[in-house]
């Protein structure tokens, strides 16, 4: 039986491969700095994603919630396979915490409507958080497994599941339709195809155009006037819309988002204090894994104003 | 996430630099195919565009997940059991990436399901791959077997075939050597017969076949009884089954992930590919030539391997109180691994360029109607790149393997005792290397070859159509020299020439060849010269370093010192066994 999948993915910058300038003095990450990558734990996502429409047929729907350089991702995702591809792309987006971003894309998840299985990766490498995938399965009132390492098996409406647990794994099984968060060592993500890659690799959108226009035109060391800038890009939109070239794109409207849940109006995270904290201590403190330990270490840290 | 493609900055350089338009022109024409395939060009651009993405595809699998698993693949190596061969985890997982990517038509037209890739692309690729693990170039870089039956084969035989080969379902190999037949191929004696229901079978035993547990072999077999020499020889198609038996697989110095099988042939059934006797002559000199610029294309990338773990090492490394780069004799040893690694690549890509203009324009010549206005001009530029291209082969052939066995023994000095042990990579580079002046020809055959067309002045256009360029400055200097060393190869093939004595030409054969290389490199050069800073040193140290070498070649030439010839027996003395 086919199962229709909704990958959730994010575009990062890509910390692994750190080069020049890559901390702001304010302690936040210069993005400009650092090429912009597929998370990699989303490609493990967009992999499991790829493996069951393989095993059982189905569809795999990618989305991603960011700015219009994010057509680079989505253009990878056809690359590797995916079906359908959705830009979640709006300026009131930016600077959304996790519970802005889940919103955001729970509202896009909706406007999709048919789905069995939405899957992303465990965490980002630019957040860390590993909360984007759990707040979207609460929104959209879904089942949900994190630490997948394995779908074991899709049956009448039940999903079996392989999860990493602290030591070894277990089996879990739930029913669709269903939220899964993915592992780094789920799978190995397959390469791109050939093929695909020179069938969409000129897919883009209006934004992603402009932009690119605008850069080229900013290089001969003026601010272009509009005139120019519509004189320049609308050929080449009218070219990419008759070769059927565009991505789709979805903004806060399209998707029918409260204005007052998303971007930075829709984030209670505030960043207080950043602090660069250097690693120094070597000593390591096993805490006995009863709870007697647990209790310990909770009144440790409280004492150390670390929690509370 | 690493790339070979993208951490190359030499390859970025060619690559930048390559003026393909009448390559692309010959294999998309008016860039038709786009209204059948989404996939295909609509311009020159966005062809070379193309070719960039593709290159960058097949590094980004070199770096990430093939070159991570080639020393585990050297370790665990093929396995034989009971006639059966499998290939090591590591080779099944960077085969289903290849395949998995699209990669293995790379060269097919696509209707077949290929990618249409120009060799010089192709070349570029099998580089990259051999870098990352020498062995799966004996499965990536042989869809020569595929060009061939592209090249050859019936309509009705490519569509049964070469769609599988493009999707990766099947790999090849070309079934060639025997026992009694290695070098010298008109010695076949594997019999080819028709038996009553007029189907072609196969009877006899072929050795160290490369994949030879491939799915479809391409195999040459004597199909004229009672003929001894090559113009009894046929090529057959014969898929692997019960009467293709795998007796063993060879215990190699190198390239243990790529298995070297014995078959044995037990009534096999065949299909005649092409028309018969023409096995030899036509098919397989094809089929080598192609093969030959691949095994070029892969000493290229085990030299680049090689080099890179020397300098990074020479770097690190601290004795007498400083990095062992800065020593006049290690660094010396770098910088010719360096020149020998950038010029292997230039000569390489040349070639790969001729070769795809000798194969654009012999087909359009065998399509071309004789009325056309261009089919004279057309067949006029089939012949004179299949000359050029007859002998850039041997020569990449000849330079690009003898290179990579220099630089990776010169690895290993560089990293001194360590070099040696298993801990590093360069004992397999060194391992795997030395295969390649040997198969597809051995170095002494690419003289061979390379002396009969300097014989036909095979490359005199090539030379007058760049020795007529007008250079300045201190460009001009150094193309000064390369005319010199130009005219020195002249005046020694004309003076072998005038001896007329064969041995005399044979003993020299290596001699003309490198004056051969280094010419045409040099021309090379003093064009890459003008386009970078970086480029123009190279030329220099490889230039004067030539030019020198070109003498005293030339002075060995001309002594006419045939004492080789005439002592051999007298100078190996008394280690001779009594006959």
């Amino acid at each position: 039986m086919p199962y229709d999948c909704i990958v959730i993915a994010k575009q990062v910058p890509d910390t692994k491969n750190v080069t020049g300038k890559a901390m702001k003095d304010d302690g936040t990450v210069n993005r400009a700095a650092l090429p912009a990558i597929f998370n990699p734990e989303d490609l493990n996502a967009l992999e499991m994603a790829l493996d069951i429409r393989d095993r059982f047929g189905g569809s795999v729907t990618v989305v991603t919630m960011g700015p219009p350089a994010a057509c680079e991702l989505l253009r990878d995702a056809l690359y590797r396979g995916a079906d359908r591809v959705i830009l979640l792309t709006d300026r009131r987006f930016a600077a959304a915490d996790t519970l802005a971003t889940s919103y955001a894309l729970s509202c896009a998840i909706r406007k999709i409507g048919k789905f069995d299985l939405i899957i992303g990766g465990r965490q980002a490498i630019d957040g860390d958080t590993a909360q984007v995938g759990p707040q979207t399965a609460e929104k959209l009132h879904l089942n949900q497994v994190t630490y997948v390492e394995k779908v074991q098996d899709i049956r009448d409406g039940r999903i079996e599941i392989l999860r990493s647990i602290d030591g070894g794994y277990e089996v879990v099984r739930g029913r669709l339709p269903i939220l899964l968060t993915v592992t780094g060592t789920a799978n190995e993500p397959r390469p791109p195809r050939a093929k695909r890659l020179l069938q969409f690799r000129h897919h883009t959108c209006p934004a992603e155009i402009t932009n690119r226009i605008r850069k080229q035109l900013e290089a001969r060391g003026r601010e272009p006037s509009e005139a120019e800038m519509a004189e320049a890009v609308n050929p080449v939109l009218t070219e990419a819309v008759k070769q059927d070239r565009m991505l789709t794109v979805w903004d806060a409207d399209a998707v029918g988002a409260d204005h007052d849940k998303i971007g930075g109006r829709g984030s209670p995270t505030k960043v207080k204090k950043i602090e660069s904290v250097v690693f120094k201590g070597r000593d390591l403190k096993w805490i006995e894994a009863n709870d007697e330990g647990a209790k310990g270490l909770v009144r440790e840290l409280v004492t150390e104003h670390i929690l509370g | 996430m690493a790339n070979f493609f993208t951490d190359n900055a030499d390859i970025q350089f060619q690559f930048n630099r390559m003026d393909l338009r009448e390559v692309v022109a010959l294999k998309e024409g008016d860039f038709a195919e786009g209204r059948q395939y989404p996939y295909a060009p609509a311009s020159y651009d966005d062809a070379m565009d193309g070719y960039r993405r593709i290159l960058d595809l097949v590094g980004g699998i070199c770096g990430d997940v093939i070159a991570p698993r080639a020393a585990e693949v050297d370790l665990e190596g093929a396995q034989y059991h009971d006639g059966v061969v499998t290939y090591a985890k590591g080779t099944q997982e960077a085969m289903k990436a290849l395949s998995g990517a699209d990669l293995m038509g790379f060269t097919l037209p696509r209707r077949y399901g290929g990618l249409n890739m120009p060799t010089i692309m192709y070349v570029a690729a099998i580089e990259m791959v051999s870098r990352a693990d020498a062995a799966l170039m004996t499965i990536f870089g042989l869809q020569d077997i595929a060009e061939t039956i592209n090249s050859f084969a019936s309509e009705e035989q490519k569509q049964r075939y070469l769609p599988r080969f493009c999707t990766g379902e099947v790999t090849g190999a070309m079934v060639l050597t025997e026992p009694d037949a290695g070098s010298d191929l008109q010695a076949v004696r594997l019999k080819a017969y028709q038996d009553e229901k007029g189907v072609w079978r196969m009877n006899g035993v072929k050795r160290f076949i490369t994949n030879g547990c491939g799915d479809v072999l391409l195999v040459l077999a004597r199909s004229e009884e009672g003929t001894k020499d090559g113009r009894g020889l046929s090529m057959f198609i014969c898929e692997k089954g019960p009467k293709v038996y795998i007796r063993r697989i060879e215990d190699k110095l190198g390239i243990h992930g790529s298995p070297t099988c014995e078959i044995h042939f037990r009534d096999a059934e065949g299909e005649l590919v092409g028309q018969r006797r023409r096995g030899l002559t036509r098919y397989v000199m094809s089929l080598m030539n192609g093969a030959r610029v691949g095994i070029a294309a892969q000493g290229q990338g085990i030299a680049e391997a090689a080099y890179r773990d020397a300098l990074a090492y020479a770097v690190d490394r601290v004795q007498f109180g400083k990095a062992i780069i800065d020593m006049a004799q290690v660094s010396d040893l770098l910088v010719d691994m360096k020149v020998g690694v950038e010029t292997g690549r230039s000569l390489l890509y040349e070639t790969a360029r001729v070769v795809d203009l000798c194969q654009g324009y012999e087909h359009l010549a065998e399509t071309v109607e004789r009325s056309d206005p261009r089919a004279r001009e057309i067949k006029e530029k089939a012949a004179l790149y299949r000359k050029q291209a007859a002998i850039l082969t041997p020569m990449s052939k000849y330079y690009c393997c003898e290179m990579g066995l220099r630089v990776t023994s010169a690895a290993i000095q560089v990293l001194g005792g360590s070099g040696y042990m298993r801990d590093y990579n360069l004992e397999r580079y060194y391992r795997d290397a030395r295969i390649t002046t040997i198969y597809e020809g051995t170095t002494e055959l690419q003289a061979v070859a390379i002396l009969a067309g300097l014989q036909g002045e095979a490359l005199a256009e090539w030379f007058a159509a760049r020795a007529a360029q007008k250079r300045e400055g201190e460009i001009a200097l150094l193309a000064a020299l390369v005319q010199q060393m130009q005219q020195r190869l002249a005046d020694g093939v004309a003076f072998v020439k005038k001896e007329g004595h064969p041995d005399y030409t044979d003993l020299m054969g290596k001699r003309l060849s490198d004056m051969a290389c280094w010419a045409v490199i040099g021309y090379l050069l003093l064009e890459e010269a003008s386009a970078s800073p970086h480029k123009r040193i190279i030329a220099e140290k490889f230039i004067r370093d030539a030019a020198i070498r070109t003498v005293a070649h030339y002075t060995a030439i001309t002594s006419g010192n045939d004492i080789v010839l005439r002592e051999y027996k007298t100078l190996l003395g008394p280690d001779l066994p009594k006959a």
